[in-house]
């Protein structure tokens, strides 16, 4: 499991890249890559393209890093989920929250 | 600093050697039980659970290497370092020693130097270890502890209830699974389904408000809707953001005959038609309890018709993830199938998990998830007479003497269910609170039929045929909706009387009312039988509707239980 995270050249956009199993393991990483970043942000993305699986604290996560984002003013896309990725995302309803792609 | 006093084993098959070995150790300060062979050692270590080993490699009965494996049988959770003794120099003998289970080897001939850091180094470790046993001992007691109260808060209910069969296995529990089972006064029973996120305390912390809130309101006839607002909002309020609540939440609703489910973020769950082995699937439409604020949340639940013979399951997601000795996970449609390849006659229940028990072949250790069947009760098609005496009340002699009036117009149409809050007035009346379950029944056939019939109107006819359900659903919630100038107005009053005491009811809607004297056939007046005249007549001393029909007039009477 390992985090990577790059800001976009306008510095106003961050991916967070999540490689292996998104579970509670990560919650320190991913807090750090998202807090340690600047003011200036106005949107996130969550590449989960490596993620080979998620539980419901990596659920939790992405909802603090909305909150941190702003809550419901905020942008935070989550990106290249694979079918079971999708599906867990589905049954908890987040596209309510989150823009899935 | 001086070092503790240890007890220190030595097996060591030649005299000299041992004879050397215990004079240092004694010269140390330490006590000594001193063995020839390693059967002895295994003996003695059983009976003197030394704090360390000091053991040859080659002795005879048993060697050093087969002793130690013993001993660590012996010694179970308990750390006891194991010091090869060996005259051997070869890095790869030296090796094997430790890969043999040994912790550390000294060569002979000894150094007492480097013999007494060893002892020093491994009785540290020793300390160590027994220090974070004892603080994982006294984190799993408190952790006991918690779960009783937890175990307590959450039976108050219905668990027991002859329609609800379920299975949840300790660990489910340990992380965050939770079922709230409760019947109303007027009958309808409501079940939750729960699992929180995270494991141990943190998830259980939850289920406190959680269920607080569900036998508090459920008592009170509140439904399944202002239920789960409730829940939503404490939970939003009091937990932190990355913890909530996966939901599926069910209304038994005798009254109507249905069953109404509100799916959020567990997996999807189902209803089971018996009779055609067909199943109808639960989907997961909303957001899991606690992550909304109250303003957002949403409620939109599924309704179903109710049939005597179909049950509702609902389960966590443990049960798809419940893995063979392969590695293999039990997944979603191997439960599906069985669903769908069982004659109609199999106790689906059992089935389950019977299938679940086969596949894993482990026992109920590993087992993490939660099942649950929800059937009608089997009494449902008669009329719904559910009285729930009050234990351990005394009536006071003094009945009362007051009335209220309480009117809702469009807005409140929309979005209040009075019947709960007109409830908890009309059973501040002692006398009454002994046949609530009969003035539940009262109350909301009277305000279904003001709300639906009288304003909305509806006809319970369109309610024969599976479309025709859905459909009146459907045009329920659009009529609510679309409400601009409507009102039900409602009075009650509580007198005493010769018998005891009496309550009087007096409804009045705005719509145009129907026509309460023409009786006939139910297909020539369908109005008059879509309003359950017939149930509240048994219920009530008197019923009385006034031109043009939106208006109706009931009096019930009890008679005061002396005591």
């Amino acid at each position: 499991m390992s985090i990577l995270s790059s800001g976009s050249a306008d510095g106003k956009e961050l991916t967070i890249r999540i490689k292996g199993r998104f579970d509670f393991s990560t919650h320190q990483d991913f807090r750090s890559a998202y807090e340690s970043a600047p003011e200036a942000l106005s949107s996130f993305v969550v590449d989960l393209r490596e993620a080979t699986y998620l539980d419901s604290s990596a659920l939790g996560m992405l909802l603090l890093l909305r909150d941190h984002a702003g809550g419901d003013g905020s942008r935070v896309r989550i990106v290249n989920c694979n079918s079971d990725v999708k599906k867990i995302l589905a049954i908890s309803n987040f596209e309510q929250l989150f823009t899935i792609q | 600093m001086s070092q503790p006093r240890l007890r220190i084993l030595v097996a060591d098959d030649s005299a000299s050697d041992r004879l050397i070995m215990e004079t240092l150790l004694k010269r140390l300060g330490h006590d000594v039980i001193a063995v020839k062979d390693g059967l002895e050692a295994v003996q003695r270590f059983e009976d003197s659970r030394p704090d360390l080993v000091l053991m040859d490699v080659m002795m005879p009965e048993l060697d050093g290497i087969a002793a130690a494996r013993q001993m660590r049988e012996l010694a179970d959770k308990e750390l006891v370092p194991i010091i090869f003794l060996t005259s051997l120099h070869d890095a790869r003998d030296l090796a094997a020693c430790l890969d043999a289970g040994g912790d550390d080897f000294l060569s002979k001939p000894y150094n007492p130097v480097i013999l007494q850091a060893k002892i020093k180094a491994f009785s540290r470790l020793r300390r160590l270890h027994t220090e974070v046993r004892r603080q994982r001992e006294y984190l799993i007691a408190e952790q006991h502890a918690a779960k009783g109260i937890f175990d307590r808060i959450a039976n108050q209910g219905e668990l027991s209830a002859a329609n609800i069969r379920y299975l949840l296995s300790p660990m489910a529990i340990f992380n965050g699974d939770v079922l709230l089972a409760a019947q109303q006064p007027g009958g309808d029973m409501l079940v939750i389904l729960g699992d929180f996120t995270g494991h141990g305390l943190p998830a259980a912390i939850g289920i406190m408000p959680m269920a607080e809130i569900f036998y508090g309101m459920v008592a009170k006839s509140f439904g399944l809707e202002a239920v789960l607002r409730e829940i939503n909002t404490r939970l939003k309020t009091v937990l932190p953001a990355s913890v909530f609540c996966c939901a599926t939440a069910v209304q038994m609703n005798y009254r109507n005959r249905h069953i109404e489910i509100w799916a959020g973020g567990l997996p999807d769950g189902l209803v089971y038609h018996t009779s055609s082995a067909a199943i109808t699937p639960i989907p997961s439409t909303h957001l899991p309890l606690g992550v909304l604020h109250p303003d957002q949340f949403r409620y939109a639940p599924m309704i179903v018709e109710m049939h005597a013979h179909d049950a509702v399951y609902l389960w966590s997601d443990g049960i798809s993830e419940t893995s063979n000795p392969e590695g293999e996970m039990f997944g979603e449609q191997r439960l599906l199938d069985l669903f769908s390849a069982s004659e109609n006659r199999v106790d689906m229940f059992v089935h389950i998990t019977q299938s679940l028990r086969d596949f894993s072949q482990q026992g109920i250790q590993t087992d993490d998830y939660s099942l649950v069947e929800i059937r009608p009760r089997k009494d449902f098609n008669l009329p719904e007479i559910a009285s729930r005496l009050h234990q351990s009340e005394r009536q006071p002699r003094s009945i009362g003497n007051w009335s209220l009036e309480y009117e809702l117009r469009a807005e409140s149409l929309k979005v209040s269910d009075p019947v709960p809050l007109l409830m908890h007035m009309l059973l501040q009346a002692p006398g009454l609170r002994a046949h609530g379950g009969v003035i539940h029944t009262i109350l909301s056939e009277l305000y279904s039929n003001a709300l639906e019939h009288g304003v909305l109107g509806l006809s319970s006819r369109m309610k024969d045929d599976a479309d025709g359900f859905r459909h009146y659903y459907q045009l329920r919630a659009e009529g609510l909706q679309a409400l601009q100038d409507a009102s039900v107005r409602i009075r009650a009053e509580v007198v005493p009387v010769q018998e005891g005491g009496l309550l009087r009811l007096r409804m009045k809607d705005s719509g145009p009312g129907f026509d309460f004297n023409h009786h006939g056939a139910p297909d020539q007046n369908p109005a008059y039988y879509g309003r359950g005249l017939t149930l509240l007549k048994s219920l009530c001393r008197r019923v009385e509707y006034f031109v043009p029909g939106n208006e109706v007039l009931v009096e019930f009477i009890w008679r005061e239980q002396s005591n």
